[in-house]
C-alpha cells in the first residue's frame, strides 16, 4: 500500500541529503568540536557550515544561532533565560492563548516563580488582535512571546506588526516561536525586528532532537544548560553534530526554491480544503481561511465524525493525518487552541489536521479526497 | 551473613497425593522467577525449600515475592555444630531483625548434639541478653522468635520474615482465559486468578479503527505485568470490528451491551476450547455498569457452558484500584486510549435485559459468521516478562 504522509506538522521525513551529510558525521567526520587535533577542527568547520545554512533561512548572522536539542529546548531557554536575565527590569511577559505548551507550561513555572503572564485571546481566525497587545503592554512587560504560525489551525501572527509595536511601546524584547513558519512562510529576524526565534530541525525534513534559537547580537541571556564552553558558552554539552549538520543541509534545501516549493503546498491546500468541503457536506474549515493561513496546514471537521475514529480509518488506507491536537477522548479534554477559538463541540472533537510537507504532490489530492469522502460516508452510515 | 532462603509454602503441603505434583510445579516456577540470577541449589527438605543465596538476598526475595504458592520467606545464618559459632551466628540473626523483646527457639532433629533444645534455648538466650543492649526475653508475646535448627549438616538461624503472595502455584489449577480489557479491572481479575494457581490465556477483543493501535499496545503492556507474576503468556487478540458493525445496524440500541457482551462470550468459549482452558475469567463486579447486574450476567452468561470465574464479583472499585496500584497494572491502564468504543455504547443500555428479547433482537444477526470470520483472523501473541520484573 502506498503511503500518503498528511503529517508534516508532527514530523517530517528526512531528506536524502539529510541522512547522507548525518551519515558522514556519525562515521567518519565524528570527531568532538573541541577537541584540539584535526579531526575535531574538521567536525566544528561542519558545524560552522549548518550554522550559516540555518542562519540564511531567517537573515540571521551565523553568530547569532544556537544550537539546542530542539524546539522546545529553544523555546524553554528563550523564555527562562530572558525573564532570569531581565527579572530586576521587570516581572511582566505577554503571549497568547494558543502557544504550543513549550511556551504555555513555561509561562506557568514562571508564574510560580514570582512572574506575571498575560495570555492575548484569539479572534476566531486564530489571530490577536493588535489592539489587545498594546492594552496589554506595560512599563514592566520584559518580553512578548508570540508563535509565527500555529500548529493547529495554521493561522498566523502579523509578527512585524507586533515587533513594531513591542519596541515603539515598551522595552520589552520579542521572542517568536518559529517552529511551524520555519521554511513556510518568509520571515527575516533582522528586518523584522526579531530579537528571539525557536526553530527546530525535523519539521523541514531535517532530524529530530536539534534545533536552535536565535538569539540577537547584545542580548543578555541566561543559559539554560550549565558546565561547557560549547556554543561559546552559552549553551553546554557536546553538540549534536551528525543532528546539526542534518539540520543545516535541510535548512539550505528549504531556502533552495522556497517561493515555488511553498506556492505549490498552497496550491495543494487550498484544492483539498476546497474539494472537501466541496464533496462532504458539512464540512467546515476550523481557523483561519485557506487562503490566509500557512501554506502547509488545514484543520477541518465533519459533523457526526470523531477525529480519532476518522484517522483509523484513513490510516487503513495508508493516509496519514492527525487530530488538531492530542485529544484524548476519555478524558474528553479538547485541543487548548480549538477551545480558545470558541468552536463548537462537535467541531473540537472532529478536529483533523492534514499538514503538508515539501514531499507532497499534487497527484496526492484525489486520493485523498475521495477517502475522505468514503471512510466519513461509512461512518454515516453506522 | 545469610547463605540460604528459608521458603515456606504452607497451603500446597496440605494437598494429599497431588502434593509431589504442586511441589514441582512450585519449584518450577521459583526457577523461573530467578533466572538471570547466578544458578543456585535449591532443597526440598520437610514441606519447605532451602534456596542458596549468594550474597543476593534482597534480589532473590524481591523475585520470589511474585510467585504464587510461597507463604514466606526467612534468610538463614548457617553455623558449624558448636554452641559457640551458634551463638554469635544468632547475634548476628538477632541485630538483623528490629524489636526489643524475642525468644530464643530450638527444634534439634540431629539429636548427636550433645545439648538438649530447652538447654540450647537458654544457652543462646542468656549470650543474646548480654551481648545486646535494650533487649527482653518475652517468651509468650515475643517481638520475633530466633530460630535455631540443629540438623546434621549444620545448625540453621533464622528469624526475620519476609511475606510471600500466598495462594497456589501457577499452572496447578489449569488454565483460564482471561477475557482482558485494557481497563483497570481484568487485569486485576487475571491476577486473582493466577493467584489460584491458574495459569493464563487472555483474550482481547480490538475494534481498530474505532479503537486505536495504542490501546492493543496497551493490553500487550498489561500482558507484560501479569507475565511478572505468572510467566509468559499467550495473548489472542480478536478482530471486534465487524460485530460490532453489525450489532449497531441489526439491533436495538438498549441491548447492544448485552449483545455484545454475548458476542464476546461466544467467541471466548471458542478459544478456551482451543487454548484447553476450561473456565473463562472476567473482571466484572457486581452492578458496576449496566452490563454488571445480575440480570445481565444471566442473559450473557446463557451463551456459554463453561464457568465464568469473576474474581473481583464483591470488590469495590476502590479495593480493585488498591491491588492495581500494588501489582503495576493501574498506570497503565488509566493511559487515555479507549478500550471500548464509546461510538458503540448507547446513552440508556438495558440494566434488566429480558432474555427472550435479546434472543428475538439476536435473530436478525448472523451470529455463527460472525463468530466464525473472528475466529479466522486471531491474531496470537506470546507475551514475555519484563526482563527485570522476573
Amino acid at each position: 500500500m502506498s503511503i500518503i504522509y498528511l503529517d508534516n506538522s508532527a514530523t517530517t521525513a528526512a531528506l536524502p541529503e539529510v541522512v547522507t551529510a548525518m551519515k558522514e558525521m556519525l562515521a567518519e567526520n565524528y570527531g568532538n568540536p573541541s577537541s584540539l587535533h584535526g579531526l575535531g577542527i574538521r567536525a566544528e568547520k561542519a558545524l560552522g557550515e549548518a550554522r550559516r545554512q540555518v542562519a540564511g533561512l531567517i537573515g540571521a548572522r551565523p553568530t547569532e544561532i544556537y544550537f539546542t536539542s530542539g524546539g522546545t529546548e529553544a523555546n524553554n531557554w528563550a523564555l527562562r533565560g530572558l525573564a532570569r536575565a531581565r527579572r530586576r527590569q521587570g516581572r511582566h511577559l505577554i503571549t497568547t492563548a494558543i502557544e504550543h505548551p513549550s511556551i504555555l507550561v513555561t509561562c506557568r513555572r514562571l508564574e510560580a516563580d514570582g512572574f506575571e503572564v498575560t495570555y492575548l485571546p484569539p479572534d476566531p481566525r486564530g489571530v490577536i488582535r493588535l489592539a489587545d497587545l498594546e492594552a496589554a503592554l506595560r512599563e514592566d512587560t520584559i518580553l512578548v512571546s508570540v508563535m509565527s504560525v500555529n500548529n493547529e489551525v495554521g493561522s498566523r501572527q502579523p509578527v512585524a506588526d507586533i515587533a513594531r509595536l513591542v519596541h515603539s511601546r515598551s522595552q520589552a524584547v520579542l521572542h517568536v516561536d518559529h517552529i511551524q513558519g520555519y521554511g513556510k512562510i518568509p520571515l527575516n529576524c533582522q528586518e523584522a525586528g526579531i530579537d528571539l526565534m525557536s526553530l527546530s530541525g525535523h519539521k523541514i525534513h531535517g532530524p529530530k532532537g536539534v534545533g536552535a534559537l536565535y538569539i540577537k547580537e547584545g542580548l543578555r541571556l541566561e543559559p539554560l544548560l550549565l558546565g561547557g564552553d560549547q556554543e561559546t558558552g552559552r549553551r553546554a554539552g557536546t553538540e549534536n553534530t551528525a543532528g546539526i549538520a542534518g539540520f543545516g543541509v535541510a535548512a539550505h534545501l528549504a531556502a533552495t526554491g522556497f517561493a515555488e516549493r511553498t506556492a505549490r503546498m498552497q496550491e495543494i491546500k487550498l484544492e483539498l480544503a476546497r474539494r472537501l468541503v466541496a464533496e462532504i457536506p458539512g464540512a467546515v474549515i476550523n481557523g483561519p481561511a485557506p487562503e490566509e493561513g500557512a501554506p502547509n496546514i488545514l484543520n477541518i471537521s465533519f459533523p457526526g465524525v470523531r477525529a480519532e475514529v476518522l484517522i483509523h480509518m484513513l490510516e487503513q488506507r495508508g493516509i496519514y493525518v492527525s487530530t488538531g491536537s492530542a485529544c484524548h477522548s476519555r478524558r474528553e479534554s479538547a485541543s487548548h487552541v480549538l477551545q480558545a477559538l470558541h468552536l463548537e463541540r462537535w467541531r473540537q472533537d472532529g478536529a483533523i489536521r492534514i499538514s503538508l510537507g515539501a514531499l507532497n504532490t499534487p497527484a496526492e489530492i484525489d486520493p485523498t479526497v475521495t477517502a475522505f469522502k468514503e471512510c466519513v460516508q461509512e461512518l454515516w452510515a453506522l | 551473613m545469610y547463605t540460604s532462603l528459608l521458603v515456606r509454602y504452607g497451603e500446597i503441603s496440605l494437598k494429599g497425593n497431588n502434593r509431589p505434583y504442586f511441589e514441582d510445579k512450585l519449584l518450577d516456577n521459583m526457577r523461573r522467577a530467578l533466572a538471570g540470577l547466578p544458578p543456585r541449589r535449591m532443597r526440598k527438605t520437610f514441606g519447605r525449600v532451602f534456596v542458596d543465596l549468594h550474597d543476593d538476598l534482597e534480589a532473590v526475595a524481591r523475585r520470589l515475592q511474585r510467585v504464587f504458592g510461597i507463604i514466606s520467606m526467612s534468610p538463614v545464618a548457617t553455623a558449624p555444630l558448636e554452641l559457640e559459632a551458634i551463638k554469635k551466628a544468632a547475634l548476628a540473626v538477632l541485630k538483623d531483625s528490629p524489636g526489643t523483646t524475642f525468644k530464643v527457639q530450638t527444634q534439634r532433629p540431629n539429636k548427636r548434639f550433645p545439648l538438649t533444645s530447652p538447654e540450647v534455648n537458654q544457652e543462646v538466650g542468656a549470650y543474646l541478653l548480654t551481648h545486646s543492649q535494650g533487649q527482653r526475653v518475652d517468651v509468650h508475646h515475643p517481638g520475633r522468635v530466633i530460630h535455631v535448627e540443629i540438623r546434621d549438616e549444620g545448625a540453621y538461624i533464622y528469624s526475620r520474615i519476609i511475606p510471600g503472595p500466598g495462594g497456589l502455584p501457577v499452572g496447578v489449577t489449569g488454565r483460564g482465559l482471561l477475557l482482558i480489557s485494557g481497563g483497570i479491572d481484568s487485569p486485576v481479575a487475571g491476577y486473582m486468578g493466577m493467584k489460584r494457581g491458574l495459569e493464563l490465556t487472555a483474550l482481547h477483543f480490538h475494534s481498530f479503527p474505532f479503537t486505536s493501535e495504542r490501546s492493543k499496545e496497551k493490553v500487550i503492556d498489561l500482558c507484560r505485568v501479569l507475565a511478572g507474576y505468572g510467566g509468559p503468556l499467550r495473548l489472542v487478540v480478536a478482530p471486534f470490528t465487524n460485530i460490532q458493525k453489525a450489532i449497531r445496524q441489526n439491533c436495538p440500541q438498549e441491548f447492544y451491551v448485552t449483545i455484545m457482551r454475548r458476542m464476546m462470550f461466544r467467541i471466548a468459549r471458542a478459544v478456551a476450547a482451543r487454548e484447553d482452558a476450561p473456565a473463562v475469567l472476567t473482571g466484572e463486579s457486581l452492578g458496576q455498569v449496566a452490563s454488571q447486574t445480575l440480570q445481565s450476567m444471566a442473559v450473557i452468561n446463557k451463551v456459554v457452558d463453561l464457568p465464568v470465574l469473576r474474581p473481583l464479583v464483591a470488590w469495590d472499585k476502590s479495593e480493585i484500584i488498591e491491588v492495581a496500584r500494588r501489582i503495576g497494572t493501574y498506570d497503565i491502564s488509566i493511559r487515555p486510549y479507549e478500550d471500548c468504543c464509546t461510538l458503540f455504547v448507547p446513552k440508556h443500555p438495558a440494566t434488566k435485559p429480558p432474555l427472550a428479547r435479546v434472543e428475538a433482537a439476536e435473530r436478525n444477526l448472523a451470529v455463527a459468521e460472525l463468530v466464525e470470520e473472528c475466529l479466522a483472523n486471531l491474531e496470537i501473541l506470546t507475551v514475555e516478562p519484563e526482563a527485570t520484573a522476573m
